[in-house]
């Protein structure tokens, strides 16, 4: 078993490592090896075909393929290292990476400093609890986007979908386009979990109902699934009796949430968030164990890769300091703790070092629910510093506000920052 | 007079919008950019789309790869043009942007690929 050592590890080539290989080549470190478990660079949006990517990044509305291609290409141009076909099996608090291809076979890596990036995967349906057999025709969204965008396979003539994330809605417009009937979407919240412009796009366009608080009660078939029984549910989520509708149909998609892939990370000992199933990180993406950082949707789920690749690109960043500045002082204050207030579901950061305080710091935020007309507070140690008006904010979009430098300076002795909906 | 509200498909913002209509005379309101207006005002006259899917490669490993109307089309002939999208197929080497089909199903635009086969 060969080893080697190299300064910056990279675990997953998709959009969050590939932006981090180049912010960190570009901060100066030369040594950055990105490993794939794929057999291309890009990640998901190889498969996620249609647009809408990108507008932040590239002022331009691009598809995931092409989104994926400018930053794989130009990862390519820099001559950044990387290894496709190729599974990390194993991450440990020295940051010892063991991974296997089948060029290399079972090998380690001694990094410097290692950026996790493995994204997330799919809710499938055994974390469900849907009653009936297991027959062949249930699939998860993505399952079913891979194989119709990438093998050209059609997972099914009628199918229902279970879930309204985007992925849901995505598909829901691509088996209608390749000749599918989509009979309905149900969703078990009262508000979908995609976003809005996914609704009108994917369900309003093709005349696909949407039943928000409904849910899967039964699956009809034993080889193959013959229909599914949906109903109304209540305040606490418990179908209402009297409700139930049959919907005869081939396939069952779901699109229930997606939950970070963290096995690594909770394998090394890193502190985990558990409202986002992703690291506990402060300001500059550091996790509990310095020199390892997490970015993209192995952090928290995001709804839009631009911001991937915006948090990547400084994950890299401060990971090519941490390797640049080897054996800086440890921080000597201890960290501003933030807190989640009223609505404010997790933070991420979930604190701040004010030692790596360089400019604004940029919290990303979920709220728990759908609200009309709010103010999203800032408050330090409890009192208002400052707060955003909203029209609306919903689970299904991720929100930001940014804590000002001067802010901070201001008050160097505050100890907890809250995010939250401030009164009036 | 006629008020429509709409949701702006432009970006993820997902602004609502709500469109005016006077005769000629459209305004639209609730945007935070101007390809909202664009947006509510094509809607309410010339619906359009862009329309994404996937076709075969012929000579490559890459079994399929990804085509897009390289500008959005009429709403009403999104089916038409997928109907051409199904009976093509592509000759690899491919590279992003490259001309699949011109003119796809009479709307003027062209289909272009938006992933690479060698």
């Amino acid at each position: 078993m060969y080893c080697r050592n190299v300064d910056i590890a990279i675990i997953g080539g998709g959009p969050a490592g590939l932006a981090a290989a180049l912010a960190a080549r570009e901060a100066g470190v030369q040594d950055v090896l990105i490993l794939e478990r794929d057999t291309k660079l890009g990640g998901i949006l190889n498969q996620c075909i249609h647009n809408g990517f990108g507008l932040h990044t590239f002022k331009e509305e691009l598809t995931g393929p092409e989104y994926a291609a400018r930053f794989a290409d130009r990862v390519i141009a820099e001559g950044i290292e990387y290894k496709l076909g190729t599974m990390v099996v194993d991450l440990s608090k020295d940051k010892t990476i063991t991974a296997m291809n089948r060029e290399d076979g079972m090998f380690t890596i001694k990094a410097k400093a290692v950026i996790l990036a493995m994204g997330c995967r799919e809710r499938p349906r055994g974390a469900l609890g849907i009653p009936g057999f297991r027959p062949a025709g249930i699939f998860s969204a993505g399952t079913a986007q891979r194989f119709v965008n990438i093998e050209g396979i059609m997972p099914g003539k009628e199918v229902v979908i279970l879930g309204s994330g985007d992925i849901g809605l995505i598909m829901a417009r691509r088996m209608t386009l390749e000749g599918a009937k989509v009979k309905v979407v149900a969703e078990l919240m009262p508000y979908s979990g995609g976003l809005k412009r996914n609704i009108v796009q994917c369900l309003n366009d093709y005349g696909i109902p949407l039943k928000l608080s409904h849910t899967v009660v039964d699956i009809k078939g034993k080889e193959r699934v013959e229909g599914v029984t949906i109903a109304q549910v209540d305040a606490k989520n418990k179908p209402i009796p009297g409700t139930e509708e049959f919907y005869a149909c081939d396939t069952l998609l779901l699109s229930c949430g997606l939950i970070p892939e963290n096995e690594l990370t909770t394998g090394a000992g890193i502190e985990m968030n558990p409202v986002t199933s992703g690291a506990v990180v402060d300001n500059s993406l550091e996790t509990s164990i310095p020199g390892i950082y997490a970015c993209g949707n192995v952090l928290h789920v995001h709804d839009l890769v631009d911001y991937v690749s915006e948090e990547a690109g400084n994950a890299g960043r401060n990971a090519a300091k941490f390797v640049l500045d080897a054996g800086r002082e440890e921080a000597g204050s201890d960290p501003i703790i933030m807190k989640t207030g009223k609505g404010v579901r997790y933070t991420v950061p979930s604190k701040i070092c004010r030692e790596k305080v360089e400019k604004d710091v940029l919290v990303r935020f979920r709220v728990d629910n759908v609200y009309k007309d709010v103010k999203l507070g800032i408050f330090f140690d409890g009192e208002l510093v400052r707060s955003v008006k909203k029209r609306t904010v919903a689970p299904g979009e991720m929100e930001e506000l940014r804590i000002r430098k001067e802010e901070l300076d201001k008050f160097p002795d505050v100890r907890e920052i809250t995010v939250g909906f401030a009164e009036d | 007079m006629e008020k429509k509200e709409l949701t702006c498909i432009n970006c993820p913002m997902g602004c609502q919008l709500t469109v005016t209509i006077d005769g000629k005379y459209i305004t639209v309101t609730g945007n935070t950019c101007p390809r909202g207006e664009d947006y509510a005002k094509k809607e309410v006259t010339d619906p359009r789309r862009i329309v994404t899917s996937s076709v075969p490669v012929r000579g490559s490993e890459t079994k399929r790869i990804s085509v897009k109307t390289k500008t959005d089309i009429p709403k009403g002939k999104i089916f038409d043009v997928m109907e051409v999208i199904k009976k093509t197929t592509v000759n690899a080497p491919i590279e992003i942007g490259d001309v699949v089909c011109e003119n796809v199903a009479d709307t003027g635009v062209q289909l272009v690929a938006t992933q690479r086969a060698k």
